[in-house]
């Protein structure tokens, strides 16, 4: 029995090249045929590389991704003018930023956000097309479509962002730049501008989906690399017929909480949760100045943000004493 | 490997870690607001000897005698200080070569022709006296800022001729009418000034312009729960932020020293320094606008930043890392000389002439809008696509 209790997969299965499963082979670019095996990546994963199937919506979609990945890289490397060593150095702060809030949703000059909306199109493009691909390579092996409906729920809060929610605000101003630390002050920046985003409930369940997610990520592959010396590993067989891999991983969880998942429920717990922490997520920003202002006092609206007692003197707005006088 | 060499090895690392970070604990936390809502004061007490040290009042000369012969009645061309006696006159001069001169020139020929003390061709002189009227406007007019701590040169100077913290305006990245790769004022580690930018951050590495020069809005946070019409943008929310954080580096503290920020526009929830550092706002915007803008022709080119502008002052100027300059110890208050101007004794008012010729013209009247706040650049930071009436003004 192999053992489980290591950073690397210790067992490296050796078979015949796997072809996968007939089809019919549409559009222009077909399955490939050939495969090869890699020891190292068998470490990490499946030895066997290939055979590829891009397909048509694959094969567009890469095109659409490189398109707009060029666009944004070519902008960062231009800002930098075009200085490859400056273009490392920085490369965390520079982004490629949204037009300005006096063009609306009209369409601004290539230089003041007409690069970042044609960028954001092709994502945009990639992304749906790598959707439809994820969607009818699921169909073809006749699996579900639970990939594919995981993936549209990230999808659901990427609209929101660069999308959904600048037409209903009426300004792609609104929307995210591309860029590493430009998103992050973005992100900052939405919070200070709409009341602080911590009191939005949708957030906060978000928040709860995605530390969730984290959280039962790491007690389901705790509990099956545990168990795998027991043969806790073959979960698809071990959910109909409960082996002692399967009794001990129910009782180690009875013991300490009290209750288990089971070799099925646990990956519908998975599914769920990181559905739900995009698909809350995307709810969260959309109602954000569409239908709430300011979170902060929604919450103290609603009674949810506490009152403490005061520390300091009071404060009153200097605006409202002197009009700016000193 | 056994357990103990495991425990070794990870403690290893961890120490490894930690040492990329830069600050070692322990950092002193100071508690400002009630218990749970996180109003605290971080500091690295081994950072803030240095800081500490760099931040001591200067030299202050021994008092003057107030009576005796006013120093406009023995010296000629006496304007600013005409209420000063000879004793409190000379007293200002040695002070202002003490804070002031640069430490190959510390002499009166800085500043004056030596062979005609009163000649006021040389620019370091115009631009003193125009600072001394701005000295005693600051201790006189903005107490709602410096309170009775007040200023002096040596506040901003501390012994050099240009101030360790002014700005100038950002030449930009060269690129703002380019066809790819503008920046839009923010997006890089270092400022077309060379500088490293605001918090190390991606904002806006500008924040002065508009809002130490111009008066754009600050304020941006929705005033209501449900949308009332507010149309500040995002990317102003940048401009604010980047402002913020200048001033949070300026005085070395932590956004809660002044607000709550659970609620930041939140006046009620905010400490009472948040009303001072609102306050400091506008005399630095004042102090810009009516002292240092209207002296750009009198400085020469040297003393000016790459677009040709004057330089000027922001919240780092006078705080140079701490929350309060000196950490609050007052030099003013031993320098009655740069209060407000005394009233003249009956006999010289009358003396006076009747209408004194001010060479240091726009010093009442509102001072020309520099030309970057009246046509903002590309870059500077603009408004939502609602009407201006419903902006509100910072």
């Amino acid at each position: 029995m192999a053992e489980y209790q290591n950073l690397f997969t210790r067992v490296q299965v050796e078979a015949p090249h796997y072809a996968g499963v007939p089809h019919s082979p549409k559009g222009i670019w077909s399955r490939g045929v050939k495969a090869s095996a890699s020891y190292w990546l068998g470490k990490v994963g499946d030895a066997q590389i290939g055979p590829f199937y891009l397909g048509t919506t694959g094969v567009l979609s890469i095109l659409f991704f490189i398109l707009a990945f060029e666009i944004i890289g070519l902008n960062m490397l231009a800002s930098v003018n075009w200085n490859p060593l400056q273009f490392v150095r920085q490369l965390f702060w520079l982004a490629l930023e949204p037009p300005a809030p006096e063009y609306g949703l009209r369409l601004p000059p290539l230089a003041h956000g007409g690069w970042w909306l044609m960028a954001g199109m092709f994502l945009t493009a990639s992304v749906i097309l790598w959707w439809i691909r994820t969607y009818s390579l699921a169909r073809k092996l006749k699996l579900g479509t639970h990939t594919a409906w995981a993936f549209a729920s990230a999808i659901w809060l990427f609209l929101v962002l660069g999308f959904i929610r600048p037409v209903m605000m009426g300004s792609w101003s609104e929307a995210v730049p591309f860029g590493i630390f430009a998103h992050l002050d973005w992100t900052a920046a939405f919070s200070l501008r709409y009341g602080n985003l911590l009191y939005n409930p949708f957030h906060a369940l978000s928040i709860v989906f995605l530390y969730g997610s984290v959280l039962l990520f790491a007690m389901h592959a705790g509990t099956i690399m545990a168990v795998s010396r027991f043969g806790g590993e073959r979960e698809v067989e071990q959910a109909l017929d409960r082996g002692t891999a399967s009794e001990r991983a129910a009782l180690f969880w009875r013991w300490t909480m009290g209750f288990n998942a089971t070799m099925e429920s646990i990956h519908r717990w998975a599914w769920w949760f990181a559905v739900l922490c995009t698909l809350t997520g995307g709810i969260g920003i959309l109602l954000t100045g569409t239908a709430v202002d300011n979170w902060y006092l929604w919450a103290v609206k609603h009674g949810v943000a506490p009152a403490y007692p005061p520390t300091f003197p009071a404060v009153t707005d200097p605006a409202l004493l002197s009009g700016g006088a000193p | 490997m056994n357990m103990s060499n495991r425990i070794k090895l990870a403690a290893i690392l961890g120490v490894v870690l930690l040492a990329g970070c830069g600050e070692r604990p322990p950092i002193t936390t100071v508690q400002l607001g009630f218990r749970g809502t996180g109003m605290e004061q971080n500091y690295n007490p081994r950072l803030q000897e240095k800081v500490a040290a760099a931040n001591q009042v200067g030299a202050v000369q021994p008092a003057a005698d107030p009576s005796g012969p006013l120093a406009k009645d023995i010296y000629q061309n006496v304007e600013v200080l005409s209420d000063l006696s000879v004793g409190e006159f000379v007293r200002v001069m040695t002070s202002m070569t003490e804070w002031v001169a640069p430490a190959e020139q510390k002499d009166c020929t800085y500043c004056h022709n030596i062979e005609d003390m009163a000649d006021g061709s040389k620019y370091t002189y115009k631009v003193a006296r125009r600072m001394l009227q701005m000295t005693r406007d600051i201790n006189s007019n903005w107490k709602s800022h410096v309170q009775e701590t007040g200023v002096t040169c040596h506040t901003c100077h501390r012994g050099q001729p240009v101030p360790s913290y002014v700005w100038f305006q950002d030449p930009g990245s060269g690129r703002e009418n380019a066809f790819v790769g503008t920046r839009a004022g923010q997006n890089s580690a270092v400022t077309g000034l060379g500088i490293t930018t605001i918090g190390h951050s991606s904002l806006p590495y500008d924040p002065y312009t508009p809002f130490l020069l111009g008066s754009l809005p600050i304020r941006v946070e929705g005033e209501t729960a449900l949308p009332t019409g507010n149309r500040s943008s995002i990317q102003q929310a940048e401009w604010t932020y980047s402002l913020m954080v200048h001033m949070s580096n300026s005085l070395g503290v932590n956004c809660t020293y002044c607000h709550n920020t659970r609620a930041w526009a939140s006046w009620e929830e905010s400490r009472p320094q948040r009303a001072t550092a609102w306050y400091g706002i506008r005399m630095a915007r004042q102090v810009n606008n009516d002292y240092m803008v209207p002296l750009t022709d009198v400085f020469p080119a040297k003393r000016l930043g790459p677009t040709g502008d004057v330089a000027k002052v922001n919240c780092q100027t006078c705080h140079q890392g701490v929350y309060k300059p000196y950490y609050g110890a007052s030099m003013a208050k031993d320098y009655p000389e740069l209060q407000r101007a005394r009233p003249l004794p009956e006999a010289a008012v009358e003396a006076l002439p009747a209408d004194p010729a001010d060479p240091a013209a726009g010093a009442s009247a509102p001072a020309e809008a520099p030309a970057a706040v009246a046509a903002p650049v590309a870059e500077a930071p603009v408004r939502g696509p609602a009407p201006e009436g419903q902006a509100r003004s910072g």
